[in-house]
């Protein structure tokens, strides 16, 4: 009887130990989430609507969208999103044109195809700080090889980096030439995944390499081409690490603020901090991206089916 | 007709050949002229037309710029950094996908969820929060502060529990027949077949941390914190560096990328082509 009862005991101690142990599994990860993620989250969607938040008391006045009006009236902010827009609408579509040409040579059969590779994708794992100060030097206005180049074709020197009109031209040639790898390896990988055998079909109906690439290749890519699209305007829209080192910041004259550039303006440049102002900023990032992501969504359902 | 088509076919192939070998010039340059730059003199830096060849390869730029910041100092908490993000991401993100793949909890399915759309979450978003926890934790300016919110990363874990769901249930269950507990299967079992995959995402959490730069601006101060991009970023803009040492310096930054991309580079790109970059 006795040896019933401790088995008994010990099927339960058992059965907890299998119903509490899974979650044993979670703890590391959930912990480091719950903290750096979840509650951040929920956090800066607060702060955003507490009116004249201090984070040091922890205290506000009142609860209302006194933050959302001071940034959506202050002219840095306007400048922000009208220069984070441009900026997606210009290197977006120069990179994914790009990006599709030489996908497509990098698809045919040529040799050397690893050290093409190599070149091609280097950007992605190198520091945009360091890299980014190499094109500083090549921007230069006097010993910059840019310039050098401009003046074999008979182009005057243009001042890249100190006079403001054409600081964001700069930015957009950096940020053109930092995001190629990537568009190019999801292209590369929406090739290879087309069969072969449309190819061998349509030349042997006799269609020349043309015809075969805007009439095959381009329609079949269609899905990887829109997901590009949606992944790059996400990560594009999110331009900041490349004003440091061309501009030290946002410009010669503040003309480069950009979204999160003014977010991180409002909590750490401006002192003492202005979180309410950072976190009104943030929420509005958010919203732009969540709108992308959707679409994202939407568009990787639709090729699923 | 046999010859014509011959040619034709020969012409297009020089067009690839050159178009692609323009493209990766382009591509390639920069580096080029980062590196070649660190061994230039503070006067042939400045040469108009520029020179295009190094005329010697000492290394006087970069005993300059190491005398200048204590780059080794940054070097070594890149390094610290690296491999304390690394590790414990990894870990958790093992544990955290064996649990979301393998076991069974209450509300599995919707805390899945709201992972996934976390995971959309602008890191530039929560950084605001996350910069004052770090203050409220204490461990502002210190070498944790660069590790402590990256312990755990919902992207890397999908991907493994994507990896982990491949793998036949039948496994399992002959495992647990066998006495082998869940602990011992993970590790002895999981983890092995894994190993492309762990592989993949420890070098892409590995570069990620190596190049990241707004979150060491914001948590750390000190010199003896500093990682390598603010390291760098802080000797130009604190003043008085000449482009040549700008550049020895960058190069300190890039060429390890550059050789662990020449060793790893189906990994990396696999990897970028599955799931795209952190960040």
């Amino acid at each position: 009887m006795m040896d019933i009862a401790k088995i008994k005991q010990q099927e339960k101690r058992q059965r907890l130990f299998d119903k509490i142990k899974p979650f044993g599994y979670l703890a590391p990860f959930a912990i480091g989430v719950t903290i750096f993620t979840l509650y951040p989250i929920v956090n800066v969607f607060m702060i955003a609507f507490q009116e004249n938040y201090n984070y040091i008391t922890k205290t506000y006045d009142s609860i209302g969208f006194d933050n959302f009006a001071y940034i959506f009236s202050d002219p840095y902010f306007i400048q922000a999103l009208q220069n984070t827009f441009m900026y997606v609408l210009i290197v977006i579509p120069i990179s994914l044109c790009l990006s599709i040409l030489i996908a497509y040579l990098l698809n045919q059969k040529v040799k050397f195809k690893g050290v093409y590779q190599t070149a091609y994708f280097l950007p992605m794992v190198t520091s945009t700080l360091a890299v980014g100060l190499a094109w500083k030097f090549m921007f230069n206005y006097r010993s910059g090889v840019i310039n050098y180049l401009l003046n074999l074709i008979g182009i005057e020197s243009i001042n890249w980096l100190q006079v403001t009109t054409y600081n964001f031209p700069a930015l957009c040639i950096y940020g053109i030439w930092s995001i190629l790898p990537f568009t190019i390896i999801l292209l590369l990988s929406g090739l290879q995944n087309i069969d072969p055998l449309y190819y061998t079909a349509a030349r042997v109906d006799g269609a020349n390499e043309k015809t075969i690439f805007f009439r095959i290749t381009l329609p079949l890519l269609k899905p990887t081409i829109f997901l590009v699209l949606i992944i790059n305007t996400i990560s594009v829209f999110k331009v900041f690490n490349e004003l440091f080192p061309l501009f030290n910041g946002p410009g010669v004259s503040n003309n480069m603020f950009t979204v999160v550039y003014y977010i991180f303006y409002q909590f750490r440049v401006r002192m003492p901090g202005e979180y309410g102002y950072a976190a009104a900023a943030a929420v509005v990032l958010f919203f732009i991206i969540f709108i992308f992501t959707m679409i994202q969504k939407y568009i990787e359902k639709k090729a699923k089916e | 007709m046999q010859t014509k088509h011959k040619v034709n076919i020969s012409i297009s192939t020089i067009v690839i050949y050159v178009l692609l070998s323009l493209g990766a010039l382009v591509m390639v340059f920069p580096f080029y002229w980062m590196i070649t730059g660190a061994f230039k003199t503070a006067v042939q830096i400045q040469m108009f037309p520029p020179l295009w060849i190094p005329t010697s390869f000492a290394l006087d730029n970069f005993q300059t710029a190491l005398s200048m910041a204590p780059f080794a100092t940054y070097f070594m908490n890149s390094v610290i950094a690296m491999i304390g993000c690394v590790s414990c991401c990894s870990f958790t993100t093992i544990l955290g996908a064996f649990a979301f793949s393998r076991l069974d909890f209450p509300g599995k399915n919707i805390v899945f969820g709201l992972l996934l759309g976390l995971m959309m979450v602008p890191f530039e978003m929560i950084v605001i929060t996350n910069y004052r926890t770090i203050i409220d934790l204490g461990v502002y300016n210190t070498i944790f502060a660069l590790i402590v919110p990256f312990t755990s990363s919902i992207f890397y874990m999908y991907i493994l529990k994507g990896f982990f769901d491949s793998v036949p249930t039948s496994l399992y269950y002959a495992a647990k027949i066998d006495g082998c507990s869940d602990w011992k299967y993970l590790w002895k079992v999981m983890v092995p077949l894994a190993k492309p995959s762990l592989v993949t995402i420890i070098l892409l959490n590995a570069i990620a941390t190596w190049n990241s730069f707004l979150w060491p601006m914001l948590a750390v101060s000190d010199p003896s914190v500093r990682t390598l991009p603010f390291g760098l970023y802080a000797f130009v803009s604190e003043g008085g560096a000449h482009t040549e040492l700008m550049m020895a310096a960058s190069t300190m930054i890039v060429v390890p990328m550059i050789i662990l991309f020449m060793f790893a580079r189906k990994q990396i790109v696999n990897g970028v082509a599955r799931g795209g970059l952190k960040g």
